[in-house]
């Protein structure tokens, strides 16, 4: 049971149940739609650019816990950092949750406790998709972005 | 004796009252333990598992009759063909098919419905004519029509569903109109268990004149089905729902419709001559097989239906009905849970969503509880927004199952809400 115990640590149980950053930028001048045709998450991120520092981040949308909570901690991970920062934090997130690299972890802050999803090769995705969301509303791709 | 006769003594010979743990040990899958858990297998609208006799049935064509069919004339070929034809035989016999050449083996019922819009649709679909479909189809049964009605120039109408997941047969019945040339539902759904009255809908879209196309993926596994007695056009199925291989699934048409069908594929086996200024077609069901057939599923597909020949019907209907009651009482009982399809009609499936939980969490940890469930929407995204939810959690039974699996999911979900306290 440890290992269930480790997906769903209280900080993600508290994520998932009160989204940080969860509301509609109306000045955003970049976002992105991210869905999962797969179980039906989907998400819309909001960026608010200022040169190129993340002024503010947000999000919306239906998915599981680990998904939203995924959503609130990279949106609060995510504010205030440059665009190079924003690109290191993704392929640290991606080293620890997709490769299973968990050497990641310590330089990662409160993002560490999604940790335990590499063990859970069926939700990677859950906690990945706003990461890829997000991505694409800064590299301004138009089109939503898909787990499949 | 023909082979028919012959089945169909068989099946009334071989009858012993049905008996849950007797089968259970015929399906070698659901012995083993997850997590450390025995195994729930509670998603069998996914698809089924399967008993030894067709693990055995697909093993022993490859091992003694391997050969393409309808292609050699030594004595492998022979049995292979022989083979392949009297599981052809088998399905007409299952679905009630008058003549064997009904009977075209596909890939499952994905296949048979696009078979049926791309050939049948594309010969009888015009610019402003109608396809009738249900709000609780699979995407299988939404898509394919889309597709030829976009090419067409026709349009999709949806018959309603209420709140209970039963058709709305007066909508239903209004909306097949002097343009609709297709109607095509579901005997059962897939998400939310319901039986729909086919019988009823073919009587109103034949007094229309629209052709009846019928989805039974999710019927053949729990209902007895006779083709003859529904009334409809074209009815499919896939062999893996019915304790059959994967691969492998059949499309029944009727005779004088598949006739005057154009073939959807060009290939080999499908053909009678071939030049390259005209080429003529083989018969049916020949006709739309093109290419190597999946000889060995064919088979495996052949055993499992026997397999169901061999068991006693109503002792299995009784004891799915069971079911039915058993897990409908107990996960009512299930505080913050709600059912999605409460259809009077209705075969052991169980959607529902837990308050404040995504079915996707619940489905992960019932996992760990051993317990097998689909999260998510179905393949049925129109459904789901029709009941407002993004998702379900879907417990899908069949005859293997038992009151004892359904009070494991019941206390699965107490250690769901023990988690997401």
């Amino acid at each position: 049971m440890s290992d269930l115990q480790d997906l769903y640590q209280e900080v993600i149980l508290d994520h998932g149940r009160h989204p940080r950053n969860y509301r509609v930028i109306p000045e955003a001048n970049a976002d992105a739609e991210g869905l999962n045709p797969l179980c039906g998450d989907h998400y819309h991120v909001y960026v608010k650019l200022d040169g190129d520092r993340i002024a503010d981040v947000s999000f919306q949308g239906a998915g599981c816990a680990i998904s939203k909570a995924s959503a609130s901690l990279m949106t609060s991970a995510m504010k205030g950092k440059t665009l190079a920062e924003a690109e290191e934090l993704f392929t640290r997130f991606h080293k620890m949750v997709v490769e299973g690299d968990r050497t990641q972890a310590e330089r990662l802050g409160k993002l560490a406790v999604l940790k335990g999803v590499c063990d859970f090769p069926t939700r990677v995705k859950c906690a990945s998709l706003v990461w890829h969301t997000l991505h694409s509303a800064l590299h301004g791709e138009h089109k939503p972005v898909s787990t499949e | 004796m023909s082979e028919q006769v012959a089945g169909a003594v068989e099946e009334a010979r071989g009858l012993e009252p049905f008996d849950v743990a007797r089968v259970r040990r015929e399906f070698p899958i659901l012995a083993q333990r997850v997590h450390g858990k025995p195994l729930v297998y509670l998603d069998s609208g996914a698809t089924a598992q399967k008993p030894q006799r067709v693990i055995d049935a697909v093993s022993r064509f490859y091992e003694h009759d391997n050969a393409n069919v309808h292609r050699g004339v030594y004595a492998l070929a022979e049995r292979a063909t022989a083979q392949y034809e009297r599981a052809r035989e088998r399905v007409a016999r299952f679905l009630g098919a008058a003549d064997p050449k009904e009977i075209v083996f596909v890939r499952g019922a994905t296949e048979a419905l696009n078979l049926v819009a791309q050939s049948y649709g594309r010969a009888n679909v015009g610019p402003g004519d109608e396809i009738l479909v249900t709000a609780m189809e699979h995407h299988s049964n939404i898509v394919p029509w889309q597709m030829l009605a976009e090419v067409k120039g026709a349009s999709l109408k949806v018959a309603p569903v209420d709140d209970r997941g039963v058709l709305d047969l007066d909508e239903l019945e209004r909306l097949i109109g002097p343009r609709t040339r297709i109607v095509a539902l579901t005997h059962v759904s897939n998400a939310l268990g319901t039986v729909n009255p086919v019988r009823r809908v073919a009587e109103m879209a034949h007094a229309r004149g629209a052709a009846v196309v019928v989805d039974g993926a999710q019927a053949v596994p729990h209902l007895q089905v006779n083709v003859a007695a529904l009334g409809c056009d074209f009815y499919v199925f896939s062999g893996h729902k019915v304790f059959g291989p994967t691969g492998i699934g059949a499309l029944y048409g009727r005779a004088s419709r598949l006739e005057a069908m154009p073939p959807w594929q060009g290939g080999g086996d499908m053909i009678l001559s071939v030049t390259f200024e005209r080429t003529l077609y083989n018969r049916i069901p020949y006709k739309f097989e093109a290419g190597t057939p999946d000889a060995a599923g064919a088979v495996g597909l052949g055993a499992a239906l026997d397999w169901l020949g061999t068991l006693d019907r109503a002792g299995v209907r009784a004891h799915e009905e069971d079911l039915v009651a058993y897990g409908a009482e107990r996960l009512s009982s299930v505080p913050g849970l709600q059912l999605v399809g409460t259809a009077p009609e209705k075969v052991a499936v169980f959607s529902f969503v837990l308050d404040g939980v995504h079915p996707h969490d619940v489905g992960t940890i019932l996992d760990r509880e051993g317990v097998a469930v689909r999260a998510g929407h179905h393949c049925a995204q129109p459904l789901m927004q029709r009941f407002g939810v993004p998702a379900t959690v879907r417990a899908s039974l069949a005859l293997y199952n038992t009151r004892d699996e359904i009070d494991a999911l019941v206390q699965g979900l107490g250690r769901v809400r023990e988690m997401f306290r």
